[in-house]
């Protein structure tokens, strides 16, 4: 059984006098124990919203959420706030976006390490500071004695997500929940947080759900990989399958729009035409058929299903034949 | 060569400016401001005279010593002569001494009142922005009837409540007024609070909803309201004066107060108008030091003028 089965999730952001929002519409994945899955799309793509989901972190009010989040078993979804705080932190971490904004400014960071150890673990603050320094050593702190004392504006950038990854994985929870860790940093930070990430969740055995934009970090991390569009999952498939033939028109053009080094000098680049707001409804339509290259008059007709074959779970009616280049250049 | 210099040292600067936290670049700003120089040092002066004042003052400020020549014209004012530079008051009693301990009331009644009124606040404002929903609402339709009223038509009708006025009635008329300022301040930014990134964050980690409230949300709430309540302090200390020169402050006037001094001279200010300018003035340059430094405080705190 997988440690994490998320089933026809669904959560609608309902506001007195407005029309309903289906920011997630019956997303589905797995996550095995010690398995890294890629949730992958654009901004207002539902990523989030399942995370927050899945933690119970959404607004009571306001926002309806369906479906089933079983984890080990039992559905998280049905369990009671109490019960929910109780296994937040100690069996599900999250690690966010923006580091400095996620640690509290006016409390130094050993304090914030030792918080979760004595909510979960019952220790006593004198042993919660030696596991703290032995954390902050393990997520590559230099100095962890000195920096335990210290404020998070006084840690670097880099610094202060591996803090946030210590803090998240403290407890060892059995699953860990990024969205989007590596958005705030530059480029080569990201890239030894990335590392940090992979080797930790290797070495405690923690799965990973990786909530990002940048298909570069779910080329490094990732197992499986779920592209997002419009609240649903529209490709789902091992990594090296996905990125060897993307079959969704949306990833194709997702792939096909990150620059290459290896492009000839004034070779454009190529977008994805529109913007998420040209979405239309799922109900009786593909929500990406406004954007989409390949677009059939099937398309805004009828609601593509999903389809599983070969181990890659495909929601279109026309995909991208294997092979095909680019679909189109457009002056940037 | 000189460039380069400047340019490295800008650099420097910059790198600096990046590690230091609120209140140290706050304090390095304001060191250089000449408003805030200004207020600090009229307080530095007004908090060290009634902490010495009764080692200052030349008499006994209670005692009627010039009062032979009060008796003897009637209705006379003893004027300045040898060992009292102001003269006496209506009952004979030394003037600059009464002018040197009443600081001392003042500030007694100025801290007092806005402590009091800070504590109500913080108690208010918490509830409110902590708990939210129902709480908040009726929490703050409260708040909105205190504010509806003039702050001095309330603290007037607050004080004369009490059958018995006293030091600690005019205190406590004065920090009622004060209650609903603080809590909508701390309400507004618990509120901001509530939805930042590492009030989520610590939801997160499943810390329970307590520490959330006084570890994560109250300690990054309080700046405002710590500034707020310099500014507070000028409005005590010219509330409270109001209340005791309408004569619903301490009536034992053995013990000066500014406000006091004030009312009491009513009657002669048009033969011996030196008797009210005074104490008016006391009021009007320490109620101007902590409304100088107040909002110097403010702006220096304000992370949309930090560089």
């Amino acid at each position: 059984m997988a440690l994490l089965e998320v089933r026809d999730l669904t959560v609608v952001f309902q506001r007195k006098g407005e029309e309903p929002f289906r920011a997630v519409d019956g997303v589905s994945f797995d996550v095995e124990p010690g398995q890294t899955v890629g949730l992958v799309g654009e901004s207002g793509c539902g990523k989030s919203v399942t995370s927050l989901a899945i933690m119970g972190l959404l607004p009571k009010r306001g926002a309806k959420i369906t479906g089933t989040v079983s984890y080990d078993g039992t559905d998280l979804l049905k369990l009671s706030d109490r019960e929910m705080r109780d296994r937040r932190g100690r069996d599900l971490g999250m690690v966010f976006q923006d580091p400095l904004s996620s640690l509290n400014p006016v409390v130094p960071i050993g304090l914030q390490v030792t918080e979760v150890l004595e909510r979960h673990r019952g220790m006593p603050r004198k042993e919660a500071m030696i596991e703290a320094k032995d954390l902050l050593d393990k997520v590559g702190i230099p100095d962890p004695n000195r920096r335990l004392k210290e404020y998070p504006h006084q840690l670097s950038g880099g610094m202060r997500q591996r803090a946030l990854i210590a803090i998240a994985l403290a407890c060892r929870p059995k699953l860990l929940i990024a969205d989007e860790p590596t958005t705030a940093l530059d480029v080569t930070i990201q890239a030894q947080i990335l590392s940090l990430m992979k080797e930790l969740v290797q070495d405690l055995g923690t799965a990973l759900v990786m909530i990002t934009h940048d298909l570069g970090v779910v080329a490094g991390l990732c197992d499986e990989v779920n592209v997002l569009y419009g609240g649903k999952v529209v490709e789902k498939a091992m990594r090296h399958k996905l990125f060897a033939e993307p079959r969704h028109p949306y990833t194709h053009g997702l792939l096909a729009s990150i620059p290459r080094l290896d492009a000839a000098p004034g070779e454009k680049l190529t977008p994805i035409r529109g913007s998420v707001a040209d979405n239309i409804p799922w109900t009786s339509a593909c929500a990406f058929a406004p954007r989409c290259p390949n677009a059939l008059d099937v398309c805004r007709a009828e609601t593509p299903a999903e389809v599983e074959k070969l181990g890659r779970l495909l929601r279109c009616h026309n995909p991208v034949v294997p092979g095909t280049p680019a679909a189109e250049e457009v002056p940037v | 060569m000189a460039l380069g210099v400047t340019k490295k040292e800008k650099i420097d600067g910059l790198a600096e400016s990046a590690g230091v936290s609120l209140a140290a670049s706050a304090w390095k700003r304001l060191r250089r401001s000449p408003v805030f120089l200004i207020g600090a040092t009229i307080i530095g002066i007004f908090v060290a005279l009634s902490l010495l004042s009764p080692w200052l003052a030349p008499h006994n400020p209670s005692e009627p010593m010039l009062i032979e020549q009060v008796v003897k014209a009637r209705n006379e004012i003893p004027p300045p002569q040898p060992g009292h530079p102001l003269g006496g008051d209506l009952q004979g009693r030394d003037f600059l001494s009464r002018l040197l301990v009443g600081s001392q009331q003042t500030l007694i009644v100025g801290v007092g009142a806005t402590l009091i009124g800070l504590a109500g606040g913080l108690i208010l404002g918490t509830l409110a922005g902590a708990l939210g929903g129902w709480v908040d609402s009726v929490v703050m339709r409260i708040v909105d009837v205190m504010l509806s009223l003039p702050s001095l038509l309330l603290a007037f009708s607050i004080a004369a409540m009490f059958a018995k006025p006293s030091q600690f009635t005019v205190i406590l008329a004065v920090s009622i007024v004060q209650i609903p300022v603080f809590a909508r301040l701390l309400r507004g930014s618990m509120l901001a609070q509530r939805h930042s990134d590492h009030v989520l964050a610590a939801t997160a980690l499943g810390v329970k909803k307590n520490a959330i409230v006084f570890r994560h949300m109250l300690p990054n709430s309080l700046s405002p309201v710590i500034v707020q309540s310099t500014l507070v302090l000028a409005t005590a200390i010219i509330e409270a004066a109001a209340l005791s020169f309408l004569g619903l402050g301490n009536p034992d006037d053995r013990i000066p107060e500014w406000g006091q001094m004030l009312g009491d001279v009513q009657n002669v200010f048009d033969t011996h108008p030196h008797l009210a300018a005074w104490p008016a003035v006391c009021i009007i340059i320490v109620a101007l030091g902590f409304t100088l430094m107040g909002e110097t405080l403010r702006e220096a705190l304000d992370p949309k003028n930090r560089r």
